[in-house]
């Protein structure tokens, strides 16, 4: 059974007899990659287009409809030392590139409508004072409604359909007050215009669109970069299943292209890609990522397999099912809807200024107008006093002061290795005092490890990962990575369920179960190897050695546990596994509290349990299992193994072997919020300034323009502190 | 004050056509690959040597 590469899947027609392609490239990094990687494409024959996107980390090839095969471009790619696979643009993330387009656009026409009526207004400002003909300001405010009008009522779209949305559920945000600010301002200023009166505020209602335009762009942008790394990580796991195509032929297919109904092969030592039952054959699965249990779990026909299963000894035939299926996933679904709905109660930072925020600057701005009635000024007056405050306190730094932070914070994050799914959860991670920890692939690494490395002779230990290689066992892999071997022995023969066995001169070499190896009584006389793990014995003549393998700890487990602790973070383990596990790593780890054998279930009641003590808990997952308590806890995090519906549920997600990331990502975020409280501060305290003059009537569209400006470099100048964090600081 | 007759729609026309610019440049892709077109922009024509891999 030859399995052939098949990724017709991702290949798009063109047009004009041409087939295009996107790929995920790993390790793009530099002006040398780029140009590296295009001409090795583009001398390939029949190649139209090989352009690289080094922001994205991807490369777009077109070439001669049917000339070529998708898989040479990979082939060649890894000739040039690059790890490369197809590409599919999630929905997500095209419409967030799309939304980033839009407001980029939005954009430049409100920073061109800016400039141009700041080139009228400054000669009308100068004029006032000298002496400019009321004929010719007319004319320059003519000219100014001329331009802002339309370019508001384009640049605007995104406050104006935010505030509409909000308003018609009844709900207050930031956009309202903007979009009464604005749409008031302009108003009155054609109101002004028409009366031949000396003060517009044309630039000002412009000015401040294109500087809270900044603010939604990089806000935008930043979503929209996690999105194209978690899009090519999800890619490059290249995630494929062997599918049947007749009764005996397979061909490997992406996972994209797999059908429910279909059915796939699963060999030894392969991760289960799909969810389905099994038709035939009979095995041993490892489903430490689901279940959070370490135990393997025998699978035959009739038994459910889910994605990110690890098939141990047998092969089988699994027919793939729809989604849902199957009463664990379905019990996770039910707990997850529950959760998320929780979640979505959170209020953001943002959001609570701006409840605050606009009734007090409505009411001010209605007071100062009936105030200035009262006092017996003209109504026109009045109404123009009034529309002043309303300018002057519109939220122009207090729209960048969250974006602008979060921004730079999720760029120092992401250097740290952190994606952020959500921009309101830097705010709830700053306030998180109880870290909950899964262990099996959270606090341990998913990949098996040989623990007990250092007690075995170096050239015994090359020899028996030699041997290794032969086997597809998880196990034997462990061993043979963990010995560093890169060429098989010659003549190694696996004998399936025991172990591999070979000879070198007149020994014989045995790898496999201690009964395979003869090593049965040395492996129950050596109390000293945990109990947890698998057991694989090595003969090599009549000497006999054991290796422990089992999921080791994250290496900076330990410290970044204490680190936690200074920090006055509370660290616990619930986990699904047995209790002997969980002991061994709470111990190492020095938790002192914990909890074995947790259902989906009970995670979530311990998570209320401490929310309704007032604890903010942060929970750290990866399993299948995870996935509700992650929704529940108030911020959660995933490392990059985790299975897709746990890192679609997570509000961060962390790269790597370390656990480090996870205290940078608190440390940030403290700062961050700090620096959004700070920001705040600074734009009431620019309000407290300003409003008084406004209130007094004196405001000219000249002062407003410059506080305007002033406050706002003010805010995004102090973001940028949000790049670095102390060390060590508590 | 006449020259307002030609200056104003001058600087307008300009306003626009920077503008315009930027549009066509923002459809034509050009903001997709930031940090690619700084590279761009010194990269040889020639082909380069060969840069071993990291």
């Amino acid at each position: 059974m030859q399995a052939t590469r098949d990724f017709s899947h991702y290949v798009k027609a063109a047009g004009a007899g041409l087939s295009h392609i996107d790929l995920a490239v790993e390790g793009v990094s530099c002006a040398g990659c780029m140009s590296k990687i295009e001409r090795g494409l583009s001398a390939i024959p029949d190649v139209t287009l090989a352009r690289v996107n080094l922001t994205d980390r991807r490369v777009a090839l077109e070439w001669k409809e049917g000339a070529l095969d998708p898989a040479r471009f990979i082939d060649r790619l890894a000739e040039l030392g690059y790890k490369a696979y197809p590409f599919e643009t999630a929905g997500a993330e095209a419409a967030e590139a799309e939304q980033s387009r839009f407001l980029l656009r939005c954009l430049g026409v409100a920073a061109f409508a800016t400039m141009n009526v700041m080139m009228l207004s400054v000669p009308v400002w100068s004029g006032n004072v000298s002496d400019m003909i009321p004929e010719q300001r007319d004319f320059f405010h003519w000219l100014s409604a001329l331009i802002a009008l339309p370019a508001a009522a384009y640049a605007g779209q995104p406050f104006f359909r935010s505030a509409f949305r909000a308003l018609r559920t009844g709900n207050v945000n930031m956009d309202v007050p903007i979009s009464i600010g604005v749409i008031l301002a302009l108003a009155m200023s054609v109101a002004e215009t028409l009366n031949h009166a000396e003060h517009t505020y044309f630039d000002a209602a412009i000015m401040l669109l294109t500087f809270l335009l900044v603010g939604r762009y990089l806000d935008q942008s930043m979503r929209r970069r996690t999105r194209a790394v978690a899009g090519n990580l999800a890619a490059l796991k290249a995630e494929t299943a062997t599918r049947f195509v007749g009764t005996d032929e397979i061909s490997v297919v992406p996972v994209a292209a797999i059908d429910p109904g279909d059915i796939v092969l699963l060999r030894p030592g392969e991760r289960c890609a799909v969810d389905g039952k099994v038709i035939e054959g009979r095995s041993e699965i490892d489903q430490s990522l689901i279940t959070g249990e370490t135990l393997y779990v025998t699978a035959e026909q009739g038994t459910a397999v889910y994605a990110g299963s690890l098939n141990i000894s047998g092969t089988l035939r699994v027919r793939v099912s729809a989604a849902s299926e199957g009463t664990l996933l379905a019990e996770i679904t039910r707990l997850l809807d529950n959760a998320l709905q929780a979640r979505s109660r959170y209020v953001r930072l943002a959001d609570r200024a701006s409840r605050l925020y606009a009734p007090v600057v409505h009411a001010t701005a209605l007071l100062t107008m009936l105030g200035w009635v009262l006092i017996g000024a003209t109504w026109h007056d009045a109404i123009v006093t009034g529309v002043a405050v309303l300018i002057i306190t519109c939220p122009c730094a207090l729209g960048l002061a969250i974006p602008t932070v979060q921004t730079v914070a999720s760029g120092a994050m992401f250097r740290a290795g952190v994606l952020l799914n959500s921009g309101d959860s830097i705010e709830r991670l700053a306030e998180v005092d109880w870290v909950i920890f899964d262990k099996t692939g959270t606090l341990t690494l998913p990949d098996l490890e040989v623990v007990n490395a250092a007690g075995i002779p170096v050239d015994v230990f090359a020899l028996a990962g030699q041997l290794a290689l032969a086997s597809h066992h998880p196990v034997a892999a462990a061993v043979a990575q963990a010995a560093g071997a890169k060429s098989p022995l010659v003549g190694a023969v696996e004998e399936p369920g025991q172990g591999v066995r070979g000879a070198i001169g007149e020994n014989e070499l045995r790898l496999g179960r201690p009964s395979f190896c003869g090593a049965e009584r040395l492996a129950n006389e050596r109390a000293d190897l945990d109990p947890e793990a698998s057991i694989v014995a090595f003969s090599m003549g009549e000497a006999k050695y054991l290796f422990s393998v089992r999921q080791g700890l994250r290496p900076d487990a330990a410290a970044t546990i204490s680190a936690l602790g200074k920090r006055n973070i509370r660290v616990e383990i619930l986990s699904g596994d047995r209790e002997p596990a969980v002991e061994a790593a709470a111990r190492a780890l020095g938790i002192s509290e914990w909890r074995a054998g947790v259902t989906p279930a009970d995670k979530i009641a311990r998570i209320e349990d401490l929310k309704r003590q007032g604890h903010k808990v942060m929970m750290v997952g990866d399993g299948l299992n995870d996935a509700p308590s992650l929704a529940a806890a108030h911020v959660s995090m995933s490392p990059i193994s985790a299975a897709h519906l746990s890192q679609a549920t997570a509000d961060l997600v962390f790269l790597g072997k370390p656990l480090a990331p996870v205290v940078a990502a608190i440390d940030f975020s403290r700062k961050a919020l700090r620096l959004m409280r700070q920001n705040l501060w600074l734009a009431v305290g620019y309000n407290l300034l300003a409003v008084p003059i406004a209130i007094s009537g004196v405001v000219t569209p000249l002062i407003a323009a410059a506080a305007m400006s002033g406050s706002s470099v003010l805010v995004m100048l102090n973001a940028l502190r949000a790049r670095r964090v102390a060390n060590g600081r508590s | 004050m006449e020259v307002m007759i030609i200056l104003v729609p001058l600087a307008l026309g300009l306003g626009l056509i920077g503008l315009l610019g930027f549009l066509w440049s923002l459809k034509s892709g050009q903001y997709d690959d930031l940090d690619g077109a700084a590279w761009r922009a010194i990269a040889d024509d020639e082909p380069a040597k060969e840069i071993p891999s990291e």
